[in-house]
């Protein structure tokens, strides 16, 4: 066989997604995704998901209350989330879309900051250097360069990271995830792209994305090897993420990963899936609940038991409450401060503007 | 030695890495070539591929991972070999350069410079010659030089690359071949500030990157007719000088602004927009704009006919004398 092929076969995703949860918790042993997790971290999951699934209702919630102008919802999507964000080192970086709450919040971005966004009162309040998380993009597959700069200048600098980059199934049509794949083989970049199909983009079902056999399989086409496992599986996103990511740390390159998911909820508040999706296909995803999933496994293993569980919900309702309070709290954007980060050196800009908005403010005339 | 405006800027590009270690140079065919245009020879022979690099052919992915680049702490050039192919980054520039310091409260700094050679008259093949400096000056978190003199090639490029706003520097590719006697390296004013390039009383031309010459080659020409004429260089699109603007105003009475780009929204609408708004009583005559024609960029053989010359200012300058 021809050198160039077999190197092709040999990035070809697997058959079938890895798997190592059934919903009903029954764990399959795969030699090939270790679990090398101790209990607390199996725990860490599962509290991690809870919250997240707490918090993200909570910001729907707002939403109805008026206090978020729009938000967009991960649930159903809180394994793929958690666990491949949990499959990093703390040096590693994060590049997310804007559905990223989870991923956000295993590294303890404060949801309040996060949430700023869709509240309007600014564009972001996280310094992403605190977390190794960048600012969330909004414009589709964008972010996928930043990653891939991101991992080539570490790489130049012979700094260990990795960086992951989040995007969904749509983000997979756009160019720049290409280019950004393009780039990552080229350099051999220590990036992740880890793709959540969660089946739509807004109401576009995956049929009209692509053709492809499976997303992974776009990745051959740059080199790059493509992986595919259950999004709704934590413990199979974390195997499988975790071998991506040292696979990429040790020099060998990015990695692709397709983790298949399904978005519980509208694409954002001001989304009705009911005109594109019926009741029926929704009970279905929602018996692969990852959540129900952890749990199951847990409690087979006893790990989980009732005073567990009311830590945990305990826990999420008061990172709920926190958030809830400082969203009422925050406040409004201040006018001025409009002018304040457009330039470092903003000599020369502004000619009048910054006092014609001064003296509007003021009430007098400008 | 004379020294032509594209070695000035390589020399400037050659100065800055060896000053600061994080700077970066990379785009298509800046390495073992050293550019189309010769601009980047030998930075990849001095610094090695890692800082002098050539990258895939795809533009939006030069720009994305060039703020990446920067996000990580480096000092990243990226070059758009052509004007007409900067526009795949146009989103990376407009939705993440220009806004990330912003939308992260100045947290994320992106010192990123975007060289770009633009203009027409070199007789190039259609997409080659376009003159896009108004779609990046109307963009808010831009800083929009243009060099139009050998000298300022050098002083201007450094300045770019040393500022820690993201700077898109246009490169005027018909005068990489204009000739300068300067030594290198030289600091002239900062780029913020228009500088006048020749005293006059009787009208200004106001002009900037490739136009600068064909100004200064009008008030020469016009000299001979008797009239005295003022250039400008704004050498900045973003910010705009005005309080110079006004003051030569104030001195003549009479303003040209003059640009290859298409008049409508160009430059030349700011310009005479900010004049009339701010010095309405020292105007003698409308502001007047000499510019390329409102059609795509012609063919080769047409562009003598569609790029603003000697004559076509002269005429406006008789116009604005007439009032």
């Amino acid at each position: 066989m021809n050198s160039n092929v077999s190197e092709a076969i040999a990035l070809l995703p697997p058959n079938e997604p890895v798997h190592l949860l059934d919903p009903d918790g029954t764990y399959h042993e795969d030699p090939e995704h270790p679990l090398d997790l101790d209990e607390a971290q199996l725990r860490e999951l599962y509290r991690l998901m809870v919250v997240t699934r707490k918090v993200d209702r909570e910001a729907i919630n707002l939403q109805r209350q008026g206090q978020l102008g729009v938000y967009a919802s991960c649930m159903g999507q809180e394994a793929a989330q958690v666990a491949s964000a949990y499959a990093l080192k703390t040096e590693d970086w994060i590049f997310p879309s804007y559905r990223e709450l989870g991923a956000a919040l295993v590294r303890n971005v404060d949801a309040v900051g996060l949430l700023q966004l869709y509240r309007g009162t600014w564009l972001s309040d996280h310094n992403p250097y605190e977390h190794n998380f960048a600012l969330m993009a909004i414009p589709i597959g964008t972010q996928a360069l930043h990653a891939t700069g991101f991992a080539m200048g570490a790489r130049f600098d012979d700094n260990p990271l990795v960086s992951m980059v989040y995007f969904g199934d749509g983000g997979t049509s756009e160019g720049d995830p290409h280019e950004a794949m393009t780039f990552a083989g080229v350099f051999k970049s220590p990036v992740v792209f880890f793709v959540q199909n969660n089946q739509y983009a807004i109401s576009v079902p995956l049929d009209r994305q692509t053709a492809a056999p499976t997303l992974a399989h776009k990745a051959i086409g740059y080199g790059i090897p493509g992986y595919r496992c259950d999004g709704n599986d934590v413990l199979a996103t974390y195997a499988v993420t975790r071998r991506a990511v040292e696979r990429a740390r040790s020099g060998e390159g990015p990695a692709f990963i397709e983790a298949l998911t399904y978005r519980m909820e509208a694409h954002t508040t001001s989304d009705d899936p009911t005109r594109y999706r019926t009741q029926e296909e929704l009970d279905e995803a929602a018996k692969t609940d990852p959540i129900a999933r952890m749990r199951n496994f847990l409690t087979q293993r006893d790990l989980y038991d009732d005073a567990l569980e009311n830590e945990i919900e305990q826990q999420a309702k008061d990172t709920a409450t926190t958030v809830r309070a400082g969203i009422y709290d925050a406040p409004h954007g201040d006018p001025m401060e409009l002018f304040d980060h457009v330039y470092v050196d903003p000599t020369g800009y502004f000619e009048g503007q910054r006092e014609l908005l001064a003296a509007e403010l003021e009430g007098g005339d400008a | 030695m004379a020294t032509t405006m594209g070695q000035a800027i390589n020399a400037a590009l050659m100065d800055a890495m060896e000053a600061d270690p994080k700077v970066l140079m990379f785009g298509e065919d800046v390495g073992q070539l050293g550019g189309v245009f010769r601009v980047t020879d030998g930075l990849q022979a001095k610094f090695g591929d890692k800082r002098c690099f050539d990258t895939p052919l795809a533009e939006s992915g030069i720009m994305g991972t060039a703020i990446g680049l920067a996000m990580y702490g480096w000092r990243p050039i990226a070059e758009m070999q052509f004007d007409g192919f900067s526009y795949p980054a146009f989103e990376q520039i407009v939705s993440h350069l220009a806004k990330m310091p912003n939308r992260s409260r100045g947290t994320v700094k992106l010192p990123v410079t975007v060289r770009i050679p633009y203009g027409g008259g070199i007789g190039a093949v259609e997409h080659h010659s376009e003159s896009p400096e108004a779609y990046w000056a109307h963009t808010a978190g831009l800083k929009v030089m243009t060099p139009g003199t050998p000298e300022d090639g050098y002083s201007m490029m450094r300045e770019a690359i040393r500022s820690d706003d993201p700077v898109i520097f246009l490169e005027p590719k018909r005068r990489y071949w204009m000739k300068s006697d300067a030594d290198l390296p030289i600091e002239t004013e900062p780029a913020h500030k228009a500088v006048v390039r020749r005293e006059g009383t009787d009208v200004t031309l106001i002009a900037y990157g490739p136009m600068v010459r064909t100004a200064m080659e009008t008030a020469e020409a016009a000299e001979d007719e008797g009239i005295s004429v003022e250039v400008l260089d704004l050498r900045s699109l973003s910010p705009l000088d005005t309080p110079t603007m006004i003051e030569c105003l104030k001195r003549t009475g009479r303003a040209i602004v003059i640009h290859e780009a298409a008049m409508t929204l160009g430059m030349g609408a700011e310009v005479a927009t900010r004049l009339q708004e701010r010095a309405f009583y020292h105007l003698e005559a409308p502001v007047l704009r000499v510019t390329g024609f409102d059609t795509p960029y012609p063919p080769a053989k047409l562009e003598e006919f569609w790029l603003p010359d000697v004559d076509r200012i002269l005429d406006a300058i008789e116009r604005s004398l007439s009032y």
